[in-house]
């Protein structure tokens, strides 16, 4: 899709909430999965013939798996409280952005089909029969739904609209029409262990280059290792972090804070990716194949700890997730939360005195920071409520002389996405990203206006990859977006003396 | 015995079984479905005790929605609680001697009629009103509000203009309830206001008011917030489990 086919939001002074414009959004879809891509995970390859009784039985397969999609599917009462929380209905103005409508896209067929009164009286409960129209209008708007969670924090039976994509793509997925972008993803993780097609050679290029390079900035013998055994702590970090800007720079920092720490780790080329797209197609199966990598690496490199790198939706995975899926990690030393966020084992050294900082290296800059969705709305950081929120910030008011929020009503549990998320980090939904991300960049201007901040830090590959990508549409300069860890490495100091 | 009373005898017997049929199996069918993977919306409570407060503040002062929708809320909560207190009202129609609780609230109780019709009011007002509630709103979900209107409205004038024998009332009530039939009353008003009420208590378990049960089952509010700590395996997710690729 070409800059010119669409236009960008105007920032405004505040929030303005559109009036509905209906089909605003109905051109944007991503690319359908091709049959190798669709066939590789086990789906049909293309649409099937009788994609409606498939559909209705996957459906009702999934109704008796996921009492959320049961019960949110039944208890909105349409009061509306979701209506103006979502980023894509505040940049886009389609209605059927709205959370509720976007859950009513699955709420009318299930009326229809499940229940008593929309068997007998559709029309007066807005229940429809399952046409084509209905499928196309769910392969569109169920990939204009980055699973950010915003609307089950304002909803009062708690709906998370997330798990309605996440069922309408894996309905989708079983008929045959699958999302190019994520599922040909996927397919990489299990054939190579990383998003990007990674192979060990060139990882293992990439890392000694790395070793190099600072070496050459600092003096500083900092290694990468890669595949160790019996090192202390297998870092899984999502792929993007070895080679994309700002991502690198951030693993920098994971290495400078391993180092001067002298705690032993090692990359895996086995489980090369913290990234998990199995959340994003709502594949319990294909989340559990792609994280059992890393189960596997972690007892054949013998290490004690799992440390994870910054990756929102994979920290969900990892926090809320793993333990299900591929736990007990009863192989791991018990002394430490298994697993651990890179945020986390950093913020655990600095309270122990294990390192220090010279906040001054970064008195250039005037930081924020961008809370990513799944680590907001879907996990947590250290051991009370909240965490998430305080330990990023704790590290970043401990690096940087000059730390200001965004607006409260856009940070913690509040946070918007960056527009990126759930599996949308694709051009052929560049569109929706530009104007998606449009409360996120409202936010950030007004601190640019207030406070002079010069840059947002992030602690997500996909909100660091999406914000390089859309702030230029905004006028804004694509290297404001940095990596927590670049902050934290930037002002380590390195060396022996304490 | 007229026809009149035995028809709305037999309504009541049929409402509340289907109204408690109904009820039990969607509360059974989201008790016996699994949620296989921690969800609660964070930050969330790190203990059981902290989720029952959570809950709590969801029911009683609708946190969530206050968030979401001061609107909402407002409109929310004035018709839930006026609701509430009405129903408390009411037991004395049905409670002999009259629960003190019911009593306590009788003059209460009128007022809060009022109140409840106010929010119901504003709650009809913002979804014929606000561009993105027409959106979403099907004739059920305007019906559900006017049904509502109707049952508090001619509860009101029942108690100011069409005042009913409430003692005579009082007593098919008790004989419903005793399977000893009274006569019920023939006023229009009180016909009214009991059919309506009939009438919801038969919608209830095929509608959204299945937002009453659902909260309590609803995974994002009800989850303890402990997945490093406590795994948590739903049975169908752990027949994957046994079979997954063993990592050693």
């Amino acid at each position: 899709m070409d800059k010119a086919e669409f236009e960008t939001p105007e920032l405004k002074e505040y929030t303005v909430v559109p009036l509905v414009q209906e089909g605003s959004m109905a051109h944007s879809k991503p690319f359908v999965a091709k049959p190798e891509h669709q066939e590789q995970l086990g789906f049909p390859g293309e649409l099937v013939d009788d994609w409606k009784e498939r559909a209705l039985d996957k459906m009702g397969e999934l109704l008796g798996k996921y009492r959320s999609l049961q019960v949110f599917l039944d208890a909105c009462v349409k009061c509306g409280a979701c209506t103006d929380k979502c980023h894509y209905y505040l940049g886009t103005a389609d209605p059927k952005n709205m959370p509720v409508a976007r859950q009513d896209l699955l709420r009318k067929v299930y009326r229809r089909y499940f229940t008593l009164a929309g068997r007998y009286f559709p029309a007066l409960v807005g229940a429809t029969d399952l046409t084509e129209a209905v499928v196309e209008d769910w392969y569109r708007y169920y990939h204009q739904c980055s699973e950010c969670r915003r609307c089950s924090v304002f909803c009062p039976y708690g709906i998370d609209t997330a798990e309605i994509t996440m069922a309408g793509r894996e309905i989708l997925d079983s008929i045959g029409v699958g999302q190019k972008y994520s599922n040909e993803i996927i397919g990489k993780v299990h054939r190579i262990g990383n998003n990007l097609g990674l192979p060990e050679p060139a990882l293992a290029d990439t890392l000694e280059g790395l070793e190099e390079e600072v070496e050459e900035d600092t003096g500083v013998a900092v290694k990468f290792p890669l595949d160790q055994e019996g090192a202390d702590v297998l870092l899984v970090t999502p792929s993007a972090d070895f080679f994309a800007e700002p991502h690198v720079d951030g693993l920098i920092g994971y290495g400078k804070v391993f180092h001067q720490a002298g705690i032993s780790w090692t990359l895996s080329s086995y489980a090369s990716e913290a990234a998990n797209f199995g959340i994003f197609i709502g594949s319990y199966e294909h989340m559990q194949k792609v994280a059992m990598r890393i189960r596997k690496a972690a007892l054949e490199l013998g290490v004690n700890r799992i440390v994870v790198g910054e990756c929102g939706h994979a920290w969900r995975v990892a926090y809320s997730f793993w333990n299900t899926l591929i736990g007990p990690f009863d192989f791991l030393d018990p002394a430490y939360p298994a697993p651990q966020h890179i945020c986390e084992f950093t913020y655990d050294l600095m309270q122990r005195g294990a390192l220090k900082l010279d906040k001054e290296a970064n008195d250039d800059k005037v930081v924020t920071f961008h809370d990513s969705c799944n680590v907001s709305r879907a996990s947590r950081m250290g051991d009370m409520p909240g965490g998430q929120f305080i330990i990023p910030r704790a590290l970043l008011r401990a690096s940087c002389n000059h730390f200001v929020d965004m607006a409260p009503e856009t940070i913690n549990e509040n946070t918007f996405c960056c527009g990126g998320g759930g599996g949308l980090l694709t051009d052929d939904l560049v569109e929706l990203r530009v104007k998606g991300a449009l409360p996120r960049m409202q936010a950030l201007q007004q601190v640019i206006d207030e406070n002079g901040v010069t840059h947002m830090a992030a602690i997500c590959a996909i909100c660091k990859s999406q914000f390089t990508k859309v702030l230029p549409y905004y006028q804004l300069g694509m290297d404001m977006i940095i990596s927590v860890h670049q902050l934290v490495g930037d002002t380590l100091v390195l060396g022996d003396e304490q | 015995m007229s026809a009149l009373t035995a028809l709305f005898a037999l309504l009541f017997y049929l409402a509340t079984a289907i109204l408690l049929v109904g009820l039990g199996r969607k509360i059974w069918q989201y008790a016996r479905t699994p949620a296989p993977l921690k969800v609660p919306t964070t930050p969330a409570p790190t203990t059981r005790a902290g989720v029952v407060a959570r809950l709590f503040r969801e029911v009683v002062f609708f946190e969530s929605l206050f968030k979401g929708s001061k609107w909402s809320w407002l409109f929310g909560w004035l018709f839930h609680f006026g609701l509430l207190l009405v129903l408390v009202r009411h037991l004395r129609y049905f409670t002999e001697p009259v629960w003190a609780v019911s009593a306590l609230v009788q003059d209460l109780g009128v007022y809060m009629g009022m109140v409840m019709t106010v929010g119901l009011l504003g709650l009809l007002a913002r979804r014929s009103l606000v561009d993105r509630l027409r959106y979403i709103s099907a004739p059920s979900d305007y019906l559900m509000l006017v049904l509502l209107i109707g049952i508090a409205v001619s509860g009101l004038l029942m108690k100011y203009y069409f005042r009913t024998d409430v003692v005579a009332f009082k007593a098919f009530m008790l004989g419903v309830m005793r399977f000893s039939w009274e006569p019920l009353p023939a006023d229009p008003m009180l016909i009214i206001h009991l059919g309506l009420v009939i009438l919801l208590m038969l919608i209830f378990p095929f509608s959204k008011l299945l937002h009453v049960p659902g909260l309590f089952f609803s995974p994002t509010r009800n989850q303890v917030d402990n997945p490093r700590e406590r795994r948590h395996l739903a049975p169908w997710a752990s027949a994957l489990d046994s079979t997954r690729a063993q990592g050693g």
